[in-house]
């Protein structure tokens, strides 16, 4: 007792001393470290963003929302039909997938927790999450492509809801897990029967969340073009019917980016403007989405 | 402990806890016991944490079924009927036993909803006396002065001692017969505390009250009768006078003298 409580001796002062210099040192070895990696993302990210309007500004025209994709070296051309296809193709998509997420996540949220089939649809639905597009594209060609023998946007529409489901699935789970069990109990104690509690309690107030979710899956899906590729494939021309093979921005800007036309190439630019432009617009909202509920 | 605790209450009892055994999976939570709770009166019940006073109150309106590794053996009555093992839908069981938590729960709505949630659960009232019921439930609770003029906004934006009084409100808007309270004051500060032991008090005049807490003068302030649990075990049971007073066991005066726990 009494070695510890006298009085801080001088040793004792310059062991403080050199102990805290120490740490000192590895704040700032630690705070070096992660500042060069903050900027080395940020480097590309900004490299890219610079690139996407330095290029694409330059093709940006009403033309490109009101005329069609045209022909190699000519003189006008836009790119609306591509727009209507991504955009359709798109809205259909999350449309489709957003009710299935939703509910295969309160499936898995509050039903499923401990049982073998939700722990079975938990680990597919990582699978799928995490699948490459490509295989999804291939999937729905060899089931819906090579049956019907057309590509078709339905059949991009398809492809695109196999993105769409397993985004909102995981994010629909995590957002409802992190509804504090009280909230549950709450609503329970007043002789709630389940699903009331589900619809009018806990997925309300995931409800920020989950929206998140779809805004995410949604920025995802605009900006794919590996399972349009093999699907809705593309079109030179204005078409609204999904039996048809359709165009989309994606898959415009693959095909005029690696031509050697000009006017296609600046078109695919301008392109990717608009996508880039888009998907940040989703994330930005996503993002104020968020916080205003957190 | 011996099986046969006295009942001490010769009250008229609204709920009766007969041999009761709690389980958390292999873990025996509440040993064998034995309690009368009686009619429109407060019974506390005080003890140490992890003495399982939570464990059987969650057990009178069956909140322990929402989690599969919880199981109650033995009898709990209400007004005769065991509700363990009662062919009654448990929503309607909780009909006439309303909760209050730890932790004040809004539900993401508005004030208004927030009470007539639960009684559209049972009733169909029109919108008059309905507008009736969710008035006459706040001022029960003693916040209607603080909310009448902003029923439309969401419930979330009041204070934490007002969110209690919500909670409080929207237990009793459906009208039960007993109403738990589970440690109701332990996220307040000191004057939603002071408003929320008044409201105790006048609410075992239509409710039989029952409130666990870890605070023991909340317990000899508001509380008629007062349980005393240590480790699962019902050590003493009484009058919250007698209880504070002069205990029968030695245990008990430890507790409740700060000599330990």
């Amino acid at each position: 007792m009494s070695a510890v409580s006298s009085p801080a001796s001088a040793a004792l002062h310059a062991q403080r001393l050199s102990k805290h210099r120490a740490r000192k040192r590895t704040n700032a070895i630690a705070l070096v470290l992660s500042l060069a990696a903050m900027s080395f993302g940020l480097f590309w990210l900004i490299w890219i963003l610079i690139e996407t309007v330095r290029l694409g500004v330059g093709g940006l025209a009403l033309s490109l929302f009101t005329e069609m994709t045209p022909p190699p070296q000519a003189e006008t051309g836009g790119l609306a039909n591509a727009i209507f296809g991504s955009l359709l193709m798109v809205s259909l998509a999350t449309a489709i997938g957003t009710p299935i997420g939703i509910m295969a996540g309160v499936y898995l949220a509050e039903y499923g927790q401990k049982g073998w089939l939700g722990s079975a649809t938990r680990f597919i639905n990582d699978i799928l999450l995490s699948a490459p597009s490509i295989v999804i594209g291939l999937f729905i060609y060899s089931v819906v492509v090579a049956q019907f023998r057309s590509f078709s946007g339905w059949a991009g529409v398809l492809a695109l809801s196999l993105i769409v489901i397993p985004v909102v699935i995981r994010t629909t789970e995590n957002m409802l897990t992190l509804i504090p069990s009280a909230l549950r109990e709450a609503a329970y104690a007043l002789g709630t029967p389940k699903w009331k509690v589900i619809m009018t309690v806990t997925l309300k107030a995931a409800r920020a969340g989950v929206i998140t979710g779809v805004l995410l899956a949604l920025a995802r899906i605009a900006g794919e073009t590996a399972p349009l590729l093999f699907t809705a494939l593309s079109n030179q021309f204005w078409t609204t019917n999904l039996a048809t093979p359709m165009a989309s921005l994606p898959v415009t800007i693959f095909k005029f980016a690696l031509s050697p036309y000009e006017n296609w190439q600046k078109l695919a630019w301008a392109g990717v403007f608009l996508i880039t432009i888009g998907v940040l617009a989703l994330n930005i909202m996503a993002r104020v989405l968020f916080r205003n509920k957190h | 402990m011996d099986a046969k605790v006295e009942l001490p209450v010769t009250e008229k009892p609204k709920l009766s806890v007969r041999n009761l055994n709690f389980y958390y999976g292999h873990f025996l939570a509440l040993k064998n016991i034995n309690l009368d709770i009686p009619d429109r009166k407060v019974t506390a019940f005080i003890g140490p944490s992890g003495c399982g006073k939570s464990t059987l109150l969650r057990t009178f309106n069956r909140m322990f079924e929402l989690y599969p590794e919880q199981r109650a053996e033995g009898q709990i009555l209400l007004d005769g009927q065991n509700i363990l093992k009662s062919k009654e839908d448990v929503s309607l069981i909780r009909a006439k036993i309303g909760m209050v938590f730890q932790k004040p729960t809004p539900f993401p709505m508005s004030i208004y909803d927030n009470i007539a949630f639960g009684v559209k659960l049972f009733e169909t009232l029109p919108r008059v006396e309905m507008d009736e019921r969710v008035e006459w439930a706040l001022k029960k609770a003693a916040l209607w002065n603080e909310v009448k003029d902003k029923l439309n906004q969401s419930g979330a934006g009041l204070s934490g001692g007002q969110q209690q009084r919500l909670c409080i409100a929207r237990g009793i808007a459906i009208k039960p017969e007993v109403l738990l309270l589970d440690e109701p004051c332990s996220a307040l500060d000191p004057i939603s505390t002071g408003k929320i032991e008044e409201l105790i008090h006048e609410l075992k005049v239509d409710y039989t009250v029952v409130i666990v807490t870890h605070n023991m003068q909340q317990a000899a302030r508001c509380s008629d009768y007062t349980a005393y649990m240590y480790l699962g075990d019902l050590i003493e049971f009484g009058p919250t006078s007698e209880l504070f007073m002069k205990p029968k066991k030695k245990d008990t005066e430890d507790y409740i003298t700060g000599r330990f726990g």
